[in-house]
């Protein structure tokens, strides 16, 4: 389709574009910067409410992108959870309040961005939606300029990033050499016709490929950066990171991989089983002797890279629906785990598990919303994370992947563990200080909504599931 | 005019790369690995490039990706710059192994 038929189609980006300049004016008008947070929130509605409705799966700009019931499934997680971690940086007053305008209009680039990234489905979109998306992240990661935790945050992230890219490139330069084109589908159809000398070449891409994916959906053994990135971003910041990036990179990792290299799907599923489990035992067991929560929750989040890889490594449309379906419970789960540490940072200035000694004292209510996020990211029914790995499992167990479904099933149980350390540490370890740990209205209100997706996905999954139906039903694999 | 087999730019190009990789990987001085980073999407370029001028595939594809790759290394190279700069005002080095407050 051509640039001028494309335009009706992409109503919410250009929406998000003028508003990144509105932000950017907005910034220079107001010095309580709380007012630019309000117009991003109102951008956000705004370009979902203008947004194409879901349908067919059309073709934009020349075959650059696509328009497909999958990519406004991914839009949608991506606006929620900007929305959220937009809400709950409010009350995050570890930013000077200088920058903080910058900030917003960063995350208003990243919400175009991401939307963009899992629109892509060629060679040169999807490099230039990962690349600029990284770009964005390596700069709100080190926002507090004056920290040098988040420096050195910063540092290692960009430098193992840029690495990734440049492996990823060098991929996407031999299978162009190969097929001759940068289409995904064109290369798909490519490869079949191709020599065995030629085919090998293209396998080589292929992994290189997936290196420069791997590092942005932090699978072992590209994971490095992870802990050290996580625990030094500006919570927010790692809030989002854990989840958007992360759910993005595995729509274009699952449309790289179906589209452009199904001939050589018994290879690639079974490295993914490899990866799949070599990941969630790595993030599950390091996870286990951790002492700062972010650190924490940053090796579970790898853990949970492994679980949600398990939907690629037993291809079928199940498995891509357990996928959609855990990036849904995870959203909420994970997103209200952070915010719950984000408040409880902000007062008392540390991470350290030692600090949530008799938190159930101190503030019940954010002791128990944070009981409960653990509770679903370890799995506990009726949980949304139990939604997930319940989906996870069962694609695992249809396609008689069972070394999968054992691995599954033994990780959640060091999983439990480690998260029920923290449990522990708040309702039954008496506390050091009897002072209150006030919860400011900003991250009670994400909290509440992170709380209520949590349990409600959990209580009433039917309808989350049959939105993944959808969203499925015109995805070409399958 | 006798022409440069694809073979032999392919092998430089191989070669460029992970001369850029192993640059990356065992450097100590953060501009060291940005310039090594440097290397390694050259080297892409230098691929797309021959594959485009060697093999019968668009030129134009070839020369845009290669376009596009030149601008984002700029504003990584820009980026990653801008940080190191930080990095060297709150922790005054720019040797990775002495960076290390984020560790287990």
């Amino acid at each position: 389709m051509s640039a001028l038929l494309s335009i009706p189609f992409f109503g919410s980006e250009l929406i998000l574009v003028v508003s990144f300049f509105i932000a950017m004016a907005l910034d220079f008008a107001f010095s309580d910067k709380k007012w630019v947070a309000y117009f991003t929130l109102a951008a956000l509605a705004l370009a979902w409410w203008f947004g194409p409705p879901a349908g067919a799966s059309v073709r934009l700009f020349f075959g650059s992108f696509v328009w497909d019931p999958v990519t406004h499934f991914f839009k949608g997680l991506i606006y929620g959870t900007i929305g959220l971690t937009v809400i709950a940086s409010l009350a995050y007053e570890q930013i000077p309040g200088r920058i903080r305008g910058e900030f917003y209009m960063l995350l208003v680039a990243l919400a175009l961005l991401l939307t963009v990234m899992g629109a892509s489905v060629n060679l040169l979109m999807i490099f230039l939606a990962i690349e600029s998306v990284s770009l964005t992240s390596y700069l709100l990661v080190g926002f507090q300029k004056f920290d040098q935790r988040a420096s050195e945050a910063a540092l290692k992230y960009v430098l193992f990033g840029a690495v990734s890219t440049a492996l990823m490139l060098f991929g996407m330069s031999l299978l162009f050499g190969i097929t001759g084109s940068i289409e995904l589908s064109i290369i798909g159809a490519h490869i079949a016709k191709l020599d065995a000398a030629s085919q090998t070449l293209a396998l080589i891409g292929m992994l290189f490929v997936l290196a420069g994916i791997g590092f942005k959906i932090s699978v072992v053994p590209f994971h490095f950066w992870a802990p050290d990135v996580y625990q030094g971003a500006p919570t927010p910041i790692t809030a989002f990171l854990t989840i958007a990036p992360k759910a993005l990179g595995f729509a274009v990792l699952a449309r790289v991989f179906l589209t452009a290299f199904p001939f050589f799907m018994a290879q690639w599923a079974t490295l993914f089983s490899f990866l799949a489990i070599l990941t969630m035992t790595i993030g599950n067991v390091l996870a286990v002797s951790q002492h700062d929560i972010k650190r924490l929750l940053a090796y579970s989040s790898i853990a949970q890279a492994g679980y949600i890889l398990v939907g690629l490594a037993a291809p079928s449309s199940l498995g891509l629906q357990a996928i959609l379906v855990y990036v849904i419970a995870y959203l909420f789960t994970n997103l209200g785990a952070f915010f719950a540490v984000l408040a409880i940072e902000r007062q008392l200035r540390t991470n350290d598990i030692g600090a949530y000694n008799g938190l159930a004292k101190r503030n019940p209510f954010l002791a128990l919303s944070l009981t409960i996020f653990l509770l679903s990211l370890a799995g506990i029914p009726p949980l949304a994370g139990f939604i997930g790995k319940i989906f996870i499992f069962a694609s695992a167990v249809k396609e008689h992947a069972f070394a999968l479904a054992i691995a599954i099933a033994l990780n959640s149980a060091v999983a439990a563990y480690y998260y029920f350390k923290v449990v522990k540490a708040m309702y039954l370890t008496p506390a050091d200080s009897a002072e209150r740990i006030e919860n400011p209205m900003p991250t009670r209100i994400a909290i509440c909504i992170t709380l209520a997706g949590t349990i409600a996905i959990g209580i009433w999954p039917t309808v989350l599931i049959r939105f993944a139906e959808q969203a499925l039903i015109v995805f070409p694999a399958f | 005019m006798t022409t440069v087999p694809l073979q032999h730019l392919l092998i430089f190009s191989t070669l460029l790369f992970f001369i850029g990789l192993y640059g990356a990987t065992t450097r100590r001085n953060m501009v060291g690995i940005l310039i090594s980073i440097e290397i390694m999407l050259n080297a892409v370029n230098v691929n797309f490039i021959s594959f485009a001028r060697m093999l019968d595939v668009s030129a134009t594809v070839a020369q845009v990706f290669v376009i596009f790759t030149i601008v984002l290394a700029a504003a990584t190279a820009a980026v990653g710059l801008a940080i190191v700069l930080v990095l060297y005002r709150n922790q005054k080095t720019i040797y990775t192994d002495e960076v290390e407050l984020l560790k287990w």
